[in-house]
């Protein structure tokens, strides 16, 4: 329950952060800590408030009050593309690819902040368009190749499967050049064989590309097999923080998922089950 | 290499370009076609800039724009004024005053776009104010300085032989008319870009129809005596020929595809795409709008400089907000997102309405082709609601595909992957 704060290098470090809409606060005070390296994850009932936490981090949203300093920059107010520039990358929940370019384009888009040359070269075509283009685009293409996409690059996005349109995702997100990595809810809607692969994937990249990432997450078994440390959210508000044993032991966060009964069943049996040993 | 092939398609596609121009320009030079084909072919390429210009906004952008026409308008009547005043006044002052006006204008856009960098997350409309501030006191002092360039710039332009600096004239106003417009577009989009795709809809169509109210009362309003308001400006010189509509179509398509097929075309496109994605992917997506948005009202403008020199003659009637889907028909006709299909469709909206159905229809019956036009569109909608060509291109249009890569170090290192897993 209690969070490490003696760590040296916080990445990301958000301050109570408030996001009201109208009359709903939908999100509380939320302090939220993510070291360099980690894999940290962020649970919590639908309507919990993690996707506006999300939104709030990537300047689609802007901050009641509060404050979210990554890398000593303050995030709030920032306009996204900035932020992106800054090193921030992010999927969706509902994944949204560009549907109806290639799969190639998808990843080339990443690219556009740093494309190296301006408007004028490619309306006249100077040479340095031309290299610098090149360039680009073998650099997406090797992209592609670590996600084992090289071979679909021609095809539009929307027609690739579902796992493949995630991992498309994935990797035009990173081909922004990132140093957090938010992914919201990357397994939602996949098959078992398919989030085996996407916890692989997961740990992959962070290796690859010394990455931090912040993930949201509803399948448990993702969030337990893959974060270092999970912070629970309800409510808009944090309600646990620390390590996947410690959660899952949580009564607080059984009782926001089960409900209260359920959670006084569940002490009641794990009780008996004690008493039993 | 790839790229050597994509600039032998641009070779090949120039050639074919050049020799069917020539072409025509043969067959007009050899009275085969006509006094009639020659104003539609030079109508349909006029029609093929302003709807080019609409696609990149519309079919590439994603922004659902009425204002086109409007654009178009303005280019039309602000070339029509430089050479109004050339032929009918002997005087560059046109010339003079909106060369001026377009570059202090300019110039203030430049200057309040870096204070607004400086002035971080301020709203549209109060940048808006700025940039109005801006416009206003750049435009006076253009007049102003004007006053003491007109009597120089028209004695140098009579020292030309009359004939050339006619034609010099005709171009700077077609490249001024463009300008105005864009400029405008600059000013307008502000505001309103901020807008949803519908919502932004109906504010350029009141752009339209402000603009067209204006050129009614442009003899009072304006104060432009010479435009003759709702009377309609007459003693513009006939001075766009085949050959300078080709290559200024030429020149809009060259722009066009070398623009599509950059990076900042790809933002383009993503913007159309997911807006959100794309702020997510590192991209201003509200830059890219004004970009795209300027460019097109810059195409508009040319090409409504263009038409105001075909007949001699301009009437605001021409501008009414209904014409304003012509060129909106033409590129959902040809197909969203196609340019190929755009310059077709706008030739061919041009030369069937106009041509064809006027022939074809028995004497008497010729006002029913706007029947026959519209059935035709229903019939061409249910058949291919994609457009004419879809998503097809010339080869000088189309993006290669790079060849494949395999990754040069692939060797142990273990990919994860999902494609094996079939649901």
């Amino acid at each position: 329950m209690t969070a490490k704060k003696a760590s040296p290098a916080p990445l990301l470090e958000i301050v109570g952060l408030n996001k009201n809409f109208g009359g709903l606060r939908a999100v509380k005070d939320l302090n939220l800590t993510i070291n360099k390296g980690e894999l940290a994850g962020l649970i919590g009932p639908n309507g919990a408030g993690k996707t506006t936490a999300f939104n709030l981090i990537t300047g689609i949203y802007v901050a009641t009050s509060g404050s979210i300093h990554f890398d000593s920059t303050d995030l709030v107010g920032l306009p996204p593309f900035d932020i992106t520039h800054l090193g921030i990358a992010r999927t969706f929940q509902n994944i949204r690819l560009f549907p109806n370019l290639t799969v190639l384009d998808n990843v080339r888009i990443a690219y556009h902040a740093h494309a190296g040359y301006s408007l004028g070269d490619a309306i006249l075509r100077t040479p340095r368009f031309f290299q610098k283009e090149k360039e680009l685009t073998e650099q997406a293409q090797e992209f592609l190749g670590v996600f084992n996409l090289q071979d679909r690059q021609g095809e539009i996005a929307k027609n690739l499967p579902y796992g493949e349109q995630r991992r498309l995702e994935i990797a035009r997100a990173l081909a922004a050049d990132p140093k957090l990595l938010l992914l919201d809810e990357p397994a939602a809607g996949m098959n078992s064989k398919e989030i085996v692969s996407l916890m692989e994937l997961i740990h992959f990249i962070r290796d690859k590309f010394n990455l931090t990432i912040l993930l949201i997450e509803h399948q448990m078994r993702v969030v337990m097999g893959v974060c270092e440390r999970i912070t629970v959210m309800d409510f808009g508000e944090v309600i646990a923080r620390g390590t996947p044993e410690e959660i899952q032991a949580d009564p607080k966060v059984v009782e926001a998922y089960l409900g209260r009964g359920a959670a006084a069943l569940a002490k009641k049996l794990s009780g008996k089950r004690s008493h039993v040993d | 290499m790839n790229l050597i092939k994509s600039e032998r398609s641009t070779v090949g596609f120039m050639v074919v370009a050049v020799l069917f121009i020539a072409l025509i320009q043969v067959l007009l030079s050899l009275d085969i076609l006509n006094n009639f084909w020659n104003t539609l072919l030079r109508f349909g390429a006029v029609m093929a800039i302003v709807s080019l210009g609409l696609n990149l906004i519309y079919g590439f952008n994603g922004q659902f724009s009425l204002g086109q026409w409007g654009f178009y308008a303005i280019g039309a009547y602000a070339a029509a004024d430089i050479t109004y005043r050339w032929t009918q006044m002997q005087s560059a002052s046109g010339l003079v005053v909106l060369f001026l006006v377009v570059s202090l204008v300019g110039l203030s856009f430049w200057g309040v776009t870096k204070l607004l960098y400086l002035l971080r997350g301020i709203d549209p409309l109060s940048g808006f104010t700025l940039y109005l501030a801006g416009v206003i006191i750049a435009g006076l002092i253009a007049v102003k300085l004007g006053q003491f360039l007109i009597e120089p710039v028209t004695a140098l332009f009579s020292a030309i032989p009359a004939a050339f600096a006619m034609q010099i004239i005709f171009f700077l106003a077609v490249l001024l008319g463009g300008m105005v417009a864009a400029e405008v577009s600059y000013i307008f989009g502000w505001p309103v870009l901020t807008l949803g795709s519908d919502y932004f809809g109906i504010a350029t169509l009141g752009f339209t129809i402000i603009v067209k109210v204006l050129l009614d009362n442009s003899d009072t309003l304006l104060g432009f005596t010479e435009m003759k308001g709702a009377r309609g400006m007459i003693g513009i010189p006939n001075l766009t020929s085949w050959l300078w509509v080709s290559i200024f179509l030429l020149i809009t398509l060259i722009i066009t595809r070398n623009l599509l097929h950059s990076s900042n075309g790809r933002a383009i496109i993503s913007v159309r795409e997911d807006e959100i994605a794309s702020k997510a992917m590192g991209i201003d997506v509200a830059q890219q709008k004004i970009l795209t948005f300027v460019l097109g009202s810059f195409f508009a403008g040319i090409a409504g400089a263009l038409y105001a020199h075909i007949n001699g003659f301009l009437h605001p009637n021409t501008f009414n907000f209904i014409k304003s889907f012509d060129p909106m028909i033409i590129i959902v006709f040809g197909g969203l997102g196609s340019v190929t299909g755009t310059v077709f469709a706008a030739f061919a909206w041009a030369l069937v309405l106009e041509g064809f159905l006027r022939l074809w229809l028995p004497q008497g019956f010729e006002t029913w082709r706007f029947v026959v036009y519209p059935v035709l569109l229903l019939i061409m909608m249910l058949l291919r609601p994609k457009g004419l060509f879809g998503g097809f291109e010339v080869p000088f249009l189309k993006q290669l595909l790079p060849p494949l890569r395999r990754p040069v170090k692939s060797n142990g290192e273990k990919v994860p992957s999902t494609s094996e897993v079939k649901q």
